[in-house]
């Protein structure tokens, strides 16, 4: 298979329009030390269906989350995608789309990200938003590197109740782009505001908090934000786009930055990616703002059109002194995160941040009454909750396993003081008869 | 016929999701959250009914050009056919519904294709080990710039070399993606047969300089000939040689940059492996480093330890994470299918196709376009619009008017040492009849230059908008609607 | 056809002298070069600039420009109405269209700048080398 159509007779009448009598005579310039003598040492090919055989065998290896009970969150979430989504997502118009430099051809997919633009605008109280970027991670990153950039100072200060995987993320860009990090530790399940506050100085960019962080905890955003805005430092709130159905946003406690990992808006689990970044500022912070963004105007007959906009900004025009060397973003997860925002509406969207909060609140109740689980902190919370255990995590896991339940994260891997606490996820998925199961298999390790 | 947004169809107390009902004791939220952490006013998201939703996007997909729609030579983009068979893989549940934090036991069967394309990309490219970590081909750059950085430090020369060197005919993400690893960027000239100056890189070369950023073929479509002579130059002076594997398409299984001495390369999956570039991503951009490099390589890495397939974080020189998790997973898949299809015969055959493609439409439109490098191109070609100037007539307008023959049009404005570039990429996946109709096209277009340039001024006109105005998008930003009263306030 | 009473840099700006103040801005041709300019980020008030240092970003539709200041000084005052209207540079150069008021560190540096007649000479041998 190589899905090319030609028929020999093509070839040899589009070989004799060039005026070579062979296609190695196209490779002629390739120097012959270069020139590879031999079959690549690939398997060999197959056909249509053997491949669809073979992958459904490669698939068949792994158990996923839906054969089992998932309590596992940790930056990645089990929330319910709608069929709509998937079929929206799935129309080739616009799967098989570049990204739209040719604005007339390409108003679905503008139309759909000046959408999602102002979905996430509305979501985050913020004014503007791009139009993506790959991931929570390098959203966090990105938002330091605009934060330095807007502010001329080098420094940025971050929790260490932000997701492991995101202050990684930021330490490796950060390093290169000559910017320091520095860390405010935990407390009682939340970020230490004292030693926030004696981290932040006049040389501060920005100061980031993770709300709900990835202990599950609620975070006094607004004072963080003061604290913030004492030194000229920009506030850069990393929010899990759920939570704002019901927890306040961004916008409403003075965030400059708002980012994030925008999975649970209609993009399934996928093993970690393509996920869904999301970015969204004040309006002054446009010009430092990184990647793509769609905007409104109209043709010589004044009819409305979307067209990618503010690329002055970007990498093809200024180059090396672009914001971003972002050029491929998440266009598609955007689209999903669109038609999931809309399916919800203004009622869904609280409506499935209160379910989170209910199951995950009656879980919390019930595992904290078993004898010897203990909550990790006292931090009020949303959809996910440390609790220490009086047996080895390895060992629940495994009792958990046996009874088809994907038990929480081991917080151990990250944070050495919590080696004996799970963080356990409930998205509007668990019932509360999976919640009763959960409880009653941790009962038994009591 | 204005098109209405979503938020314009929405009717306050429509509604479109069903969710399950709450089946535990439900609590007042003020005595589950202090009120501070509580949101004050409503998110406005639009209030529409199922159908409603499913017509406004497939009204909007019906707007959309994409590959399966009709013909797509994006320069450098690489705009092929993407394979369903790999869509419905990818779309399997054994692959969607794994979350990243899953035991290694249970998720074998997406380790062992991560380690299987991993090692396929290295032998394709004649390299040593990959990360599939990079979200897309920038990313992928960043990443091996940074692998770069971190090898030049562990030899104690990372302080003294502070400088890349990129070609004037560069994608643009090479000089950004340099800076954004802290890179000072220099630039080197193309000589008169569109490959890198042999004199200007001499005379750019030092013991300061980290690497050379090269895609070869490059952004003319033209194979550097001197290559082997680039790689010592750079090599003599201590600086490693980076692979822009945006034009990968040209040279699969006949010429491999391992062997054109390149130590570090990102592949583009959503470009040479067919996977669909979803109208902006998510792409993938894999990077593939020679043996010494290979230590730097971001956390984890996929190994077969006694059969089993496991997560590597044990790497003291990584240069850490450059994004959560393991990268674009769901994209590897339809990447890792497209390889297992194809086989080697296939990829080789899909270059040789491509090439095929590129030159045939060269020799085709050479007579009505000016071709200012004229040699056999590899997978793409640069014309320019010298010719229709003269009649007042530039790329934009003939880009403009090619939509209207249902054609998407060609990269334009790129690369930047072409003066009114049209960059043209069939892809092999693009029948006889395809191109000729695309070439009757061009011809046409370039006729009507001489005889009606107003027309083309005009284009597109069979669209469902006319031409753009992007100087005021530009000027005067609206980047998300607002109800009217709203937006008549500001 | 390039105002007399201005001094003019290689890089395309124009120089309005009054006692220690000068009046920063770019000329018709460079702006001609630009096309639509659709942005432009201005300088703090109060920096300190050096002679030939960036002193603005222009972004038009194609390319993303910068300003170099033509003197070396304190910025006084920046043209706020260029944020909402980066269009007044292509209208009106040498009026609406100026950038940044410089209160000059070293008046002497304006010497090293051309006349209108130097200029106008110095932007046809530009134009000549293509």
């Amino acid at each position: 298979m190589n899905y090319v159509p030609h028929t020999d007779r093509d070839r040899s009448e589009m070989l004799a329009q060039i005026g070579v009598s062979s296609v190695d005579e196209l490779f002629s310039d390739i120097p012959r030390e270069v020139r590879l003598e031999r079959d690549l040492r690939l398997p060999k090919p197959v056909s249509e269906y053997e491949l669809a055989r073979h992958m459904a065998a490669l698939a068949g290896k792994n158990t996923t989350a839906d054969d089992l009970v998932s309590f596992l969150g940790a930056g990645a979430y089990d929330h319910f995608v709608p069929s709509v989504v998937r079929h929206i997502v799935s129309r080739s118009e616009f799967y098989t789309a570049y990204t739209p430099y040719q604005a007339e051809i390409s108003q679905g997919m503008l139309q759909a990200i000046f959408e999602y633009q102002t979905l996430m605008c509305e979501l985050t109280a913020m004014d503007v938003s791009n139009a993506s970027l790959y991931d929570g991670a390098t959203a966090v990153a990105e938002a330091a590197a605009m934060a330095c950039r807007q502010t001329r100072r080098q420094q940025v200060v971050v929790s260490a109740a932000v997701h492991p995987e995101y202050r990684a993320t930021l330490k490796t860009y950060a390093r290169n782009l000559g910017i320091e990090v520095a860390e405010a530790g935990i407390r009682d399940g939340a970020t230490d505001f004292e030693e926030l506050e004696q981290l932040t100085s006049g040389a501060t960019a920005c100061v980031i908090l993770q709300n709900p962080n990835f202990l599950g905890s609620v975070e006094a955003m607004g004072a963080a934000a003061e604290i913030a805005h004492r030194s000229g430092a920009l506030f850069v709130a990393c929010v899990d786009p759920i939570s704002l159905g019901i927890l306040a946003p961004p916008g409403e406690y003075g965030a400059d930055i708002a980012v994030g990992e925008g999975q649970g808006l209609g993009s399934p689990m996928s093993f970690g990616g393509p996920y869904l970044g999301f970015l969204t500022c004040r309006q002054e912070l446009i010009r430092n703002m990184p990647g793509r963004v769609a905007g409104e105007t109209h043709d010589s007959q004044g009819r409305r059109g979307y067209i990618l906009t503010l690329q002055a900004r970007e990498q093809h025009i200024r180059r090396e002194r672009a914001t971003s060397n972002i050029c491929s973003n998440e266009a598609l997860s955007a689209l999903a995160a669109a038609v999931y925002l809309s399916w919800l509406g203004k009622d869904g969207i609280r409506e499935v941040a209160d379910l989170c909060l209910q199951k995950a609140h009656y879980a919390f109740d019930r595992i904290t009454a078993i004898p010897g689980f203990r909550p990790a902190s006292s931090a009020p919370f949303f959809k996910e909750f440390a609790v220490r255990m009086p047996v080895p995590l390895e060992q629940a896991s495994a009792v958990l396993l046996r009874s088809n339940m994907l038990g929480g994260l081991a917080l151990g891997r990250f944070y050495r003081d919590l080696g004996d606490a799970m963080l356990i996820a409930v998205t509007e998925k668990r019932t509360k008869d999976e919640i009763d199961s959960l409880c009653r298999a941790l009962e038994g390790l009591a | 016929m204005t098109m209405p947004l979503i938020f314009e169809r929405s009717e306050a107390g429509r509604k479109a999701y069903s969710l399950p009902e709450c089946d535990v004791p439900r609590k007042d939220v003020a005595e589950l959250l202090p009120d501070w952490a509580v949101r004050k006013s409503a998110a406005a998201l639009p209030e529409v009914s199922e159908v409603d939703l499913v017509r406004h996007y497939t009204k909007l997909s019906q707007r959309n050009h994409g590959v399966d729609v009709g013909f797509y030579p994006l320069g450098s983009c690489t705009m092929k056919y993407n394979p369903k068979v790999n869509e419905d893989a990818a779309a399997l549940p054994g692959f969607t519904s794994l979350h990243p934090y899953q035991p290694e036991e249970l998720v074998q069967g997406a380790l062992e294709l991560m380690y299987e394309l991993g090692r396929y990309l290295c032998e394709i490219g004649g390299m040593d080990e990959a990360t599939l970590q990079p979200a897309a081909g920038a990313h992928g750059e960043l990443t091996g710039l940074m692998i770069i950085k971190a090898y030049h430090e562990s030899r104690g020369d990372g302080a003294k070399r502070t400088k890349v060197i990129v070609p004037d005919s560069a994608h643009g993400t090479n000089p950004a993606s340099a800076a954004f690893c802290g890179y000072k960027v220099v630039e080197v000239k193309s000589d008169a047969r569109g490959g890198v100056d042999l004199d200007s890189l001499r005379a750019a070369m030092s013991d300061e300089v980290a690497a050379l950023m090269l895609t070869n073929p490059n952004t003319l479509g033209l194979f550097d000939e001197n290559i082997v002579e680039i790689a010592k130059i750079v090599h003599d002076a201590g600086g490693l040689l980076y692979y822009d594997g945006a034009n990968m398409n040209a040279i699969m299984g006949i010429a491999r940059p391992g062997d054109m001495g390149f130590d570090v390369l990102h592949f583009n999956l959503h470009k040479t492996f067919s996977t669909p570039h979803g109208g902006g991503g998510p792409g993938s951009g894999p990077v593939a480093v020679k043996k010494a490099l290979a230590p730097f390589l971001p956390v984890p890495v996929v190994e077969k330890k006694d059969g089993k397939f496991v997560l590597d974080y044990d790497r003291p020189h990584s240069i850490g994470k450059v994004k959560a998790f393991y990268g674009n997973f769901n994209v590897m898949v339809k990447a890792y299918a497209y390889i297992r299809a194809l086989g080697a015969k296939g990829l080789r055959e899909a270059s040789e196709n491509a090439v095929l493609n590129a030159n045939y439409l060269m020799r085709k439109l050479a007579p009505y376009y000016h071709l200012p490098y004229d040699r056999y191109c590899k997978h793409e070609f640069v014309l320019s619009a010298a010719y229709q100037l003269a009649a007042g007539v530039h790329t934009a307008d003939i880009a403009k008017m090619l939509l209207d023959y249902g054609f998407h049009a060609p990269t334009v404005y790129f690369p930047l040492i072409v003066k009114e570039a049209i960059m043209v990429e069939p892809t092999e996946t693009e029948s006889k009849d395809t191109l000729d109709a695309f070439v009757s096209a061009m011809i046409e277009i370039a006729q009507l230059a001489e005889k009606d340039p107003e027309a083309l001024h005009s284009a597109p006109h069979k669209m469902v908008v006319g031409r753009l105005d992007d100087v005021t998008a530009a000027r005067r930003p609206v980047l998300r609607w607002r109800p009217r009263e709203q937006a008549n306030a500001k | 056809m390039y105002p007399q009473d201005l001094k003019y840099s290689e890089k395309h700006e124009w120089v309005r002298v009054e006692g220690e103040l000068a009046t920063v801005g770019i000329t018709s041709f460079a702006q001609e070069q630009l096309g639509a300019i659709v942005g432009v980020g201005l300088p703090e008030e109060g920096a300190e600039v050096e002679q030939h240092a960036p002193l603005a970003d222009l972004d038009s539709m194609k390319t993303a420009d910068q300003v170099f200041a033509p003197v070396s000084g304190r910025v006084v005052k920046v043209n706020r109405a260029l944020e909402e209207h980066p269009e007044l540079i292509n209208d009106d150069p040498y009026g609406d269209g100026w950038v940044a008021v410089i209160e000059m560190a070293d008046p002497s540096e304006l010497d090293g700048l051309m006349s209108a007649a130097e200029y106008e000479a110095f932007v046809a041998e530009e134009a000549s080398k293509g």
